[in-house]
């Protein structure tokens, strides 16, 4: 028991410091603790991903099979860990400004964060419920944070109850899945279905797949993501927009591989289908968006097409390569969403388009890592957006899916068009009234930073695809 | 020196982060100093590439001067020359600094301009010497950038909807070509250009829905890679985004998009399509012939009835552009020289007629070919030089533009008759409209009272067009100079496009007897 304890020690510790930290905050002056708040939780998630990561043992197993702490959820927890930070200290003063910032924000989404590292290791239907209601019943509460403003409640509301939705149909599938093999743990799950999958248990596995295409917001099951990202207050959506995506997906393919990953047939094409139809749906959708909050919802609905192309591949070099689609695509929307919470008019947060007309006249810095930023979200060489779409094609036509890799590829110069469309404003629109400076260096420093990791990491990612090879064979062997 | 390729390549890109970190300010003094610092950066690449030249062998048909580092995924950084991609890059630095030089009136956010085009000359340069296919492919894409932007911010007036048309008309070519590299580089478990090109790619027919696929996978390949090099080109019907590039592009990007972006396209089908895929390009060659004599008789009919100058221009090129794809795919030693010669040739020859076009744009600006008449009272040099280049655009003897013609037309009699037919009297049509052109424009009477008081060319614009004069004369009178150089590795690759073919034709006759 004692073992057990320490293999999960990292989310005991987190938890424990999210309950610690709510307490000490009722105990104190109402908000006055927010700001150190957040500091002292970021700074907790950067030494817990410190730890995570550079812990690189064998995969251990603990509660009897629930719980998997292996190089996968090792490597997804860091994203989710470092990512969280970044959004965090984002978000303080855009959250001060606006009289948002309640002690119970860093403390939800610590709870959150905790959800997360669950959903990453977990290797049981149970374990993977709990997690992932976690972080869902956090996250319902931080999108409606903005409680006297209609749209953040309408998001807050639509959320919760498109997300309970979900949740029943992935339940329904866990119920399913259990009654057709008996068990409930992915190790007993792989060993009944080994060969053929019966009707029954098919039925399950559609349930399941819905309920994680919900939780990533792939297509056909994407309706809320635009309305909760505009609704929501922006660092919320920047939030929405990394950690809980990284996690969502890591959850797919532990569920795909530890679970049926003797059936990768029987999966691979309702994912490719999802793929296909994410990517032509976030590019085509996005193209009439004039709220840059909405934009980047359809964005990541086209985005996470690209890393279930990955998954669909149904290889290693397939989870590999869907690893290092995530890692880039959250370090791009950390750096994009710096941008959007700088943007303001009087000191009031803009998010239409149209009001960065000749940006770059006004502030070139920025102007151009945001240029940057939108050709890598695009995908263009030599930025190291493109490797990432690179990475998830050569892995779609290792395994055989020439036809999705034709179908991705093309999408993608439909939704070149609506990055294009920002660059185009910044650089040769006509003149409107300029946005206010920037004044938050955190911002401009987040910013550039993530502009400087797509131009430096043609060189060799950082040296990321190793890692990312040894996680994924961590899961899939 | 081993690294003298990368060291050509870069030395544009240090010079634009020379300028983006210490420059600082827009003032004129600010202004001059950006231009002073980017004609320096492209005349030290010229200077080096220089080097380059001496050191090259042309006896040897193989890849020389190669660097090689590993990079991700078991990809490599290597950068190479043979005899094909050289002259291609001492076009690209040749032509460079006097396309800095040209753009000497620029006032408009001059540091970013010249920045622009730094970034753009590495990315050229390094297209023509990777030797890995997704560098290749890095290096291809990215320029995209730079000249999207060039295109959008120092346009003209329908700037948004030119280089939104540029960048996504090529950048959906290149995806799939992008596909076919990924395919590629997992048949062969490798992305090294040299290996690729001994690989033997599957030509077995197979069908798709019942449509048989003669030549197989090749033949799918070299579809992919023909989206990309044909809108690159660019080849009708796929051309149409180039004359909105050119007419909104500003001068200089004009002159790069006109003498080096489109050669990319003809680099592309000599290093992948024919060595890589032999069968696919056999298969469908009648098809590129007959593309190609079509826009060279198409767009030189489309050219007589402009009324832009650089419109009627950027159609004359695409007609030019048939002689090269037409050369390509005759697939014979003249034919392959003469491409090569050609696309070198209207390097220059369309250049200076970009710039020709800049020369009385920046006096007048309007490009209206009605609006003018009669320069030759005013402008007697100008006269002088437009003449020059209408003339080598037109491919008199003893320019250069006559001897990549004859050579791409006699290349391509040995091998379809009809399609030399046709395509020559293409040679007619440009005359007809390139001296319609210049009757128009210089010859008559001054009437207009607007160009009364036109000036003749300054010296800096007499110092641009020299060098350009010069080249095309000398390549006019003494080909040998380019094609001692190509010579050997364009036989070299016509004798394994060769050997691949006539395999391929053995196979198939065996089997189609065998079906009898």
């Amino acid at each position: 028991m004692g073992s057990y304890i320490s293999i999960a020690l990292p989310e005991i510790v987190l938890a424990l410091y999210a309950i610690g930290a709510l307490l000490g905050a009722v105990y104190t002056r109402k908000d006055g603790a927010a700001g150190l708040l957040v500091w002292l939780t970021s700074a907790v998630f950067v030494l817990l991903a410190f730890w995570i990561g550079l812990d690189d043992g064998p995969g251990l197993i603990a509660f009897d099979g629930m719980f998997v702490a292996d190089g996968f959820a090792r490597l997804a927890k860091v994203m989710i860990l470092l990512s969280a930070a970044s959004v965090l200290i984002m978000s303080k003063s855009y959250m001060e400004k606006r009289n948002l910032l309640r002690f119970e924000y860093p403390v939800l989404l610590a709870l959150a964060v905790v959800g997360m590292m669950v959903m990453v290791s977990a290797s049981d239907l149970m374990t993977l419920y709990m997690g992932l209601e976690l972080q869902s019943l956090s996250l319902y509460v931080v999108a409606s944070l903005r409680r006297d403003s209609v749209k953040s409640t309408e998001a807050g509301l639509k959320y919760f109850v498109l997300g309970a939705l979900s949740s029943g149909l992935l339940l329904y599938g866990a119920s399913l899945t259990y009654g057709f093999t008996g068990t409930t743990l992915f190790s007993g799950i792989i060993v009944a279905v080994q060969t053929d999958v019966s009707l029954g248990l098919l039925f399950g596995l559609v349930f399941l797949i819905s309920g994680f295409a919900f939780k990533v917001s792939a297509a056909p099951f994407h309706m809320w993501t635009p309305d909760v990202y505009e609704g929501s207050p922006t660092p919320v959506t920047a939030f929405l927009a990394t950690a809980p995506k990284v996690a969502a997906m890591a959850l797919f393919a532990r569920v795909m591989f530890d679970a049926f990953g003797g059936v990768t047939d029987d999966w691979q094409q309702i994912v490719a289908f999802l793929s296909v139809v994410s990517i032509f749906l976030g590019g085509i959708a996005g193209i009439g968006q004039r709220d840059i909050k909405r934009l980047m919802a359809y964005s990541s609905i086209s985005h996470m097409g690209f890393a279930l192309m990955g998954l669909a591949a149904g290889t290693a070099f397939g989870v590999q390569a869907m690893l290092i689609y995530m890692a880039i695509y959250v370090t791009m929307n950390i750096g994009t969403f710096a941008f959007i919470l700088g943007m303001e008019r009087d000191g009031r947060p803009v998010t239409q388009i149209d009001s960065l007309r000749m940006y770059a006249s006004h502030y070139p810095m920025r102007a151009l890592a945001m240029l940057v930023l939108m050709f890598s979200l695009a995908g263009v060489p030599p930025l190291v957006g493109f490797f990432g779409k690179f990475y998830v094609l050569r892995a779609a036509v290792d395994a055989g899916l020439g036809w999705l890799a034709v179908a991705g590829v093309i999408a993608s110069v439909i939704s070149a068009y609506y990055y294009l469309r920002i660059v185009y404003l910044m650089y040769f629109g006509e003149e409107t009234e300029a946005l206010d400076a920037p004044t938050q260096p955190i911002l401009s420093g987040f910013l550039i930073a993530s502009a400087a990791i797509m131009v430096v990491g043609v060189v060799n990612l950082f040296g990321f695809e190793p890692w990312a090879a040894s996680a994924a064979a961590a899961l899939v062997n | 020196m081993s690294n003298l390729l990368s060291l050509t390549t870069f030395i544009p890109l240090i010079g634009a982060a020379i300028l983006a970190i210490f420059l600082r300010g827009d003032d004129a003094a600010a202004q001059r100093n950006a231009k002073w610092v980017a004609l320096a950066t492209t005349v030290a690449a010229f200077l080096v590439s220089l080097f380059i030249l001496s050191d090259f062998d042309p006896a040897d048909t193989g890849f020389q001067m190669v660097e090689q580092a590993d990079w991700l995924l078991g990809m490599q950084y290597k950068m190479g020359v043979d005899g094909i991609s050289i002259l291609f890059v001492m076009l690209t630095t040749f032509l460079m600094p006097l396309v800095i030089a040209s753009c000497w009136t620029v006032e408009k956010r001059v540091k970013e301009y010249m920045i622009a085009f730094l970034v753009l000359e590495t990315l050229m340069l390094g297209v023509f010497m990777a030797l890995d296919l997704i560098l290749f492919y890095l290096f291809f894409e990215a320029g995209l950038i730079p000249m999207f932007l060039i295109i959008g911010i120092w346009g003209g007036a329908n700037r948004i909807y030119a280089s939104f048309k540029f960048f996504l008309y090529t950048f959906l070519g290149s995806v799939l070509m992008l596909v076919a590299m990924v395919s590629m580089f997992q048949y062969a478990g490798t992305s090294d250009i040299p290996t690729l090109m001994t690989t033997a790619f599957p030509s077995d027919t197979f069908s798709i829905l019942g449509l048989p696929i003669v030549g197989g996978a090749q033949t799918l390949l070299w579809i992919a890679f023909f989206a990309s090099f044909a809108v690159k080109m660019p080849m009708w019907p796929v051309h149409t985004w180039l004359p909105d590039a050119h007419v909104q592009a500003p001068t200089a990007g004009s002159v790069v998009l006109a003498a080096i972006l489109l050669k990319m396209g003809g680099y592309g089908f000599l290093r992948f399509s024919l060595p890589m895929f032999p069968v696919g390009s056999d298969v469908l060659a009648p098809m590129v012939l007959w593309l190609s004599a079509i826009a060279i008789v198409y767009t030189s009919l489309v050219a007589l009835v402009q009324q832009d100058m650089k419109k009627l221009i950027a159609y004359s090129s695409v007609a030019h552009m048939g002689y090269v794809t037409m050369g390509i795919f005759a697939a014979n030693q003249q034919g392959i020289d003469g491409a090569i010669f050609q696309m070198i040739s209207h390097g220059f020859i369309s250049g200076a007629l970009f710039l020709c076009v800049g020369v009385i744009y920046d006096r007048m600006h309007t490009r209206d070919i009605d609006a003018y008449g009669g320069l030759v009272n005013r402008m007697p040099a100008y006269a002088l030089i437009f003449m020059f280049f209408t003339m080598a655009n037109v491919g008199l003897p003893g320019t250069s533009g006559f001897v990549g013609e004859f050579l791409t037309l006699m290349g391509v009699f040995q091998v379809n008759t009809w399609v030399a037919l046709v395509a020559t009297s293409g040679v007619i049509l440009s005359a007809s409209y390139g001296l319609w052109l210049y009757r128009r424009v210089v010859m008559g009477d001054l009437i207009k009272e607007s160009l009364k008081s036109i000036t003749d060319m300054t010296g800096r614009e007499r110092w641009i067009f020299a060098p350009l004069v010069v080249m095309t004369l000398l390549l006019g009178v003494y080909p040998s100079l380019v094609t001692d150089i190509i010579g050997p590795s364009v036989t070299a690759l016509v004798d394994q496009y060769e050997t691949a073919t006539v395999a391929f034709d053995a196979a198939n006759d065996v089997a189609l007897s065998e079906v009898n």
